[in-house]
């Protein structure tokens, strides 16, 4: 084993090190003097998700650029600890994340949804970390043609018939397709087993499923062409929050009605009660907010506020609208105020809406707490 | 295509490509080496570079780093017998044994040589595959992947060794370990006790470790020998290209199924290197060598896992669903530089998907040449005194394992799995079968599962079932054939009586099997706990196995000498009257005693402290060369963890310094 290990020596690293660092630092707008320096530093990103998915891409995709533009440019590095659908890399951080501005961690749908639901192996408070910054996203539901209806509008066409949708599991951002297809009638048979949204649309593609919904930058790269070639039919997207708080069309779908205007065609009332208020919570953790990036409990307020001021000037850095979209889709990252109010509607559940989806998690789909 | 191939062609041979290749190439070569990073740690390596170059330059150098993650692993699973991931566990059945005879330069030059050609040959294949592949991926369904286990499944038969029921309990053990964690229909917890870290299930790299590594190094130090028998190393390399070129059809059939088997999503990458493992078996008339040092278990492995890689990159490229780790990371590398995945790589980008392709080929070239040029003098670590080697592998071991998930858990399941490896070993389960019992497991009960939910139980009409079963039956009609054909060599060995010891002290014997059967009761017992579709998977495999395993237990209750349930290790290898060998427990426990050190003061200091006594106690060198030894073990690793913002174990002393620091 010696043998080979010196071959592998730590100079090497160290002179990768060297170049890393200093790529990292190349140009920049400059921060304010009263920012916390950051000067030779190492902020450590913790993303709670395996390498190579999608809460990884959207850290690495960051990590880089908050290392410009906070005060001191320090190296920003991504740590990933994956596990119990991110819940154990969010409880380590809940326990072990240092208040200095040097720990960060972001969530994801998976982090906050168990959190509503109050799953046994959530150990950690979001509520009472500091969101620096939000990530919101839109869905579109779309069916197989063979199913012979056109819109949202001859959606009633469809009752009474068994609609088989593709699903990781019901407690996950599947919750929130599951509600939306229960409070419009749909009879939906799930099958859960899937890997994640991409296998169910892989499904999809091969006629197993009819039924299927898929975040908006995976439906516009990877269904749309499908679309295009009249082999899935576009119905609803799932909206978008707008700054009052209520969800209206998604401006990226402007054809496409969304799921409060669809339950009026259906119900001929808007949509309310305790389904559509669990719903909208659960839409809001699992889209409007889907992935967040968050200081520890204590976190003094200048560093809150260097982190703040830091996102701001990442969002407005040249391109980035660009270089942004692939990753991020083409909704405005959520920063400051917008951020913070989000996320509180997006973490907060009442006692009886809570009750009320455990329930009804229990009796549709077996899954206990 | 031919122009899009010759765009491709153009674009790969500019020096600046070659140069970011190359790059990526001997990055991923210095951390592949090293079981447990491969190719994860080197994209977080690589990453911050990717910024500012261009999309080409940084789509090389990544394609260089993925392509050879499963040829720097050849190395510790030749030399080590340490799979450094699920590509190449396969390898160690033969590569390992063949490094114990002194033949380690040939097993390693065989074995790259296979790499380079598997990844060539897959290359060609690829080239025009691509072209058809969508619509066979999409006539893969669950219906499909699930017969595809079955097929897996029925490689049991080659592996299994001298007696067939314990080759099937063997199997069932793993796959009632594999199906330990969420039930897939219903995402409710089996066999966890409560326990958060079970929860997830067992990962498949600790799982490889320990059913495989850790039994060898126990061995061997209980042996107190080099890994290598012989005195002097044949140099060995030629005769490895030789094997290769000898077995060349072996090698195209394997590369093929490899290229094939690995563009499947959601299943092929794991299964592919025991499918070809198995069928090198199935086809070989003279089988008996296999698993015991035969070149052929090396070659069919290794030139199916390069072309593996590239079979891979279909499902990544067409759909955006990895198939495997190396993938996924390969997808989040390629979304960062630019570039989207969807079915426009096979119409207007098709130059861009023969670059990938391509330059995966021409990465594993100069990556399995360069192997290959090196391999001899590698080799030569065979010759070193086993108890020099065995803290750093000890300390790789764990290293590795701990990086499967970065919990104490991760050691704590190393050394249980370990600890049943050295019992299977002893008592002569076979240990390749649990593997594939355990590989197989999830995929299994998913794909049934969704199939029967799809179609129903007509399913099983689908013509693409029709094939695959047909595949299957003609596998175990081979393997039928090989056990009978090894019965009556068995037979004929008796006759000419010069047949093994036997034991006739079955008592460890029928106290392990009894613990099988207990294993097999227990979770019988729990999935009655669950709801139907929860629980109906492991019940049918639980109770169908618990009869098998009862054979067994009979059979040796009854004192049945003679039949071929009878093994232990400890008789035929002749250590039970051997008093230079130390006894099966000793080293168990100095593994435990690190991890319980790894517990109370963490990594880091426990294994100082392994190293430090384990030297002076053991190999019985000089304080001043335990200390340096230790010393440089410690600083590689610290600097290591450093770089690559890689966690190590902590333990109650790190929890209560942290506590008084804040």
């Amino acid at each position: 084993m010696n043998i080979k290990l010196s071959t592998f020596t730590p100079n090497r690293l160290k002179a990768l090190l060297v170049v890393l660092a200093a790529s990292s630092g190349l140009s920049s707008v400059y921060a304010n003097a009263d920012e916390v320096n950051f000067e030779g530093e190492r902020v450590e990103w913790v993303v709670p998700f395996k390498e190579g998915g999608g809460s990884d891409t959207w850290a690495r995709f960051f990590g880089p650029r908050f290392s410009q533009h906070l005060n001191g440019k320090p190296v920003v590095v991504v740590k990933n600890i994956p596990g119990g659908g991110s819940t154990k890399g969010a409880n380590r951080f809940e326990r072990r994340a240092k208040p200095n501005g040097l720990n960060v961690f972001s969530t994801s749908a998976s982090t906050q949804i168990p959190y509503l639901l109050g799953d046994s192996r959530v150990k950690y408070n979001v509520k009472r970390w500091n969101v620096i910054m939000a990530t919101p996203t839109g869905a579109v539901v779309y069916v197989r043609p063979e199913l012979g209806i056109k819109s949202a509008a001859e959606l009633t066409k469809l009752q009474g018939q068994k609609l088989k949708f593709g699903s990781q599991r019901a407690a996950s951002m599947d919750l929130v397709g599951l509600l939306a297809f229960d409070m419009l009638d749909l009879d939906i048979h799930a099958i859960f087993g899937m890997k994640g949204r991409g296998s169910a649309r892989l499904s999809f593609e091969r006629g197993e499923v009819d039924i299927d919904f898929q975040t908006t930058s995976a439906y516009l790269k990877k269904v749309q062409p499908l679309v295009d070639e009249g082999k899935a039919i576009p119905l609803m997207s799932f909206g978008v929050l707008n700054k009052d708080g209520v969800i209206v069309r998604d401006p990226t779908f402007p054809d496409l009605p969304h799921v409060g205007e669809v339950y009026e065609m259906i119900h001929g009332e808007k949509p309310t009660g305790v389904e559509y208020n669990v719903w909208k919570t659960f839409f809001i953790a699992g889209f409007a907010a889907q992935k967040g990036l968050f200081l520890p409990q204590g976190t003094p307020d200048d560093v809150i506020e260097s982190w703040r001021s830091a996102a701001q000037r990442v969002i407005d850095q040249d391109n980035f609208k660009e270089e942004s979209e692939l990753v991020l889709g083409e909704y405005p990252q959520l920063i400051h105020e917008d951020a913070v109010n989000t996320l509180s509607s997006a973490l907060t559940i009442s006692e009886t809406d809570k009750e009320w989806v455990r329930q009804y998690l229990n009796d549709n789909y077996n899954t206990r707490f | 295509m031919l122009d899009a191939f010759l765009i491709a062609l153009q674009t790969i041979l500019t020096p600046t490509h070659l140069m970011y290749l190359c790059g990526g190439v001997f990055l991923g070569l210095l951390i592949g080496i090293f079981p447990g990073l491969g190719g994860i740690a080197g994209l977080s390596l690589l990453l911050p570079f990717l910024y500012g170059m261009d999309p080409i330059s940084a789509l090389a150098m990544l394609i260089g780093l993925v392509a050879v993650i499963p040829t720097s692993d050849t190395f510790t699973s030749v030399l080590m017998g340490i799979p450094g991931s699920s590509g190449s566990q396969a390898t160690v059945l033969d590569g390992f044994p063949l490094s114990k005879k002194g033949q380690a330069a040939r097993a390693l030059s065989a074995a790259f040589a296979s790499s380079l050609f598997g990844g060539l040959f897959g290359a060609i294949i690829l080239t025009l595959f691509v072209l058809i592949a969508r619509p066979v991926i999409l006539a893969f369904g669950s219906a499909e992947l699930f017969m595809l286990t079955l097929l897996g499944l029925s490689m049991v038969g080659v592996l299994a060794g001298n007696s067939l029921v314990k080759g099937l309990s063997a199997c069932g053990l793993g796959l009632c370990l594999g199906s330990l964690g969420g039930a897939p229909a219903t995402g409710e917890y089996r066999m966890v006790f409560d326990n958060g870290y079970l929860m997830d299930g067992i990962p498949l790299v600790v799982v490889g470790l320990g059913i495989f590594a850790l039994p060898e190094i126990i061995d061997l130090l209980r042996q107190n020998r080099s890994i290598s028998e012989a005195s002097e190393l044949g140099s060995g390399w030629f005769e490895g290209v030789k094997d290769v070129v000898k077995n060349k059809w072996l090698a195209t059939r394997c590369a093929a199924i490899g290229c094939v088997v690995g563009a499947l999503p959601g299943l092929g990458g794991s299964v592919v290197d025991w499918i070809s493992y198995g069928h090198a078996v199935q086809t070989s008339k003279d089988t008996e060598n296999f698993g015991k040092g035969d070149i052929r278990g090396v070659i069919a492995p290794e030139s199916s896992n390069n072309a593996k890689e590239g079979g891979g990159l279909i499902p990544t490229l067409l759909f955006g669903i990895p198939g495997s780790g190396s993938m996924a990371v390969f997808l989040g590398g390629m979304v960062l530089i630019g570039l989207e995945p969807g079915p426009a790589m096979i119409t207007t980008d098709l130059d861009v998907t023969y670059t990938i392709v391509w330059s995966l080929a021409l990465a594993n070239v100069i990556g399995a040449g360069a192997c290959l040029l090196i391999s001899k003098w590698v080799a030569k670590v065979t010759t070193i005194p086993y108890t020099l080697m065995a803290p750093f592998m000890v300390m790789v071991i764990f290293f590795a394992a701990f990086q499967a998930t970065r919990d104490l858990g991760d050691l704590v399941a190393l050394i249980g799995i370990g600890i049943l490896g050295v019992l299977m070993k002893r008592f002569g389960w076979p240990r390749p079968a649990f593997l594939i019992g355990f590989v197989l497991a999830s995929g299994m009960e998913t794909y049934l599962y969704q199939a029967i939910q799809f179609d129903g139980i007509e399913f099983l009409l689908k013509p693409g079932v029709i094939i695959i079963g047909v595949l299957t039956a003609l596998s175990i009609f081979f393997a039928a054939r090989h056990s009978i054909k090894a019965a009556k060599k068995e037979k004929a060995n008796k006759n000419t009586a010069n047949a093994e010891v036997k034991p006739t002290n079955l008592k460890p014997q029928i106290a392990f099997s009894a613990f099988v059967s207990l294993v097999f009761a227990y979770g019988l017992y729990d999935s009655f706990q669950r709801s139907f579709l929860g629980g109906v998977f492991p019940a049918v495999v639980c109770s169908f196995m618990l009869i098998l395993s009862l054979v067994v237990l009979i059979k040796l209750l009854l004192n049945k000498v003679d039949d071929a349930v009878n093994y232990d290790n400890e008789v035929s290898a002749g250590y039970e009257n051997d008093s230079s060998v130390t006894g099966l427990w000793h080293y168990v426990f100095w593994l435990c005693g690190l991890l319980v050190g790894c517990f109370l003061v963490g990594y880091v200091i426990s294994i100082g402290l392994f190293f430090i006594t384990f030297l002076l106690i053991k190999a019985r060198i000089s304080i001043v060369r335990t200390l340096t030894l230790t010393t440089c073990a410690l600083a590689f690793l610290l600097t290591l963890a450093h770089f690559m913002v890689l966690d190590l174990p902590t333990g109650y002393l790190q929890e209560v310094a942290s506590f008084t620091a804040l």
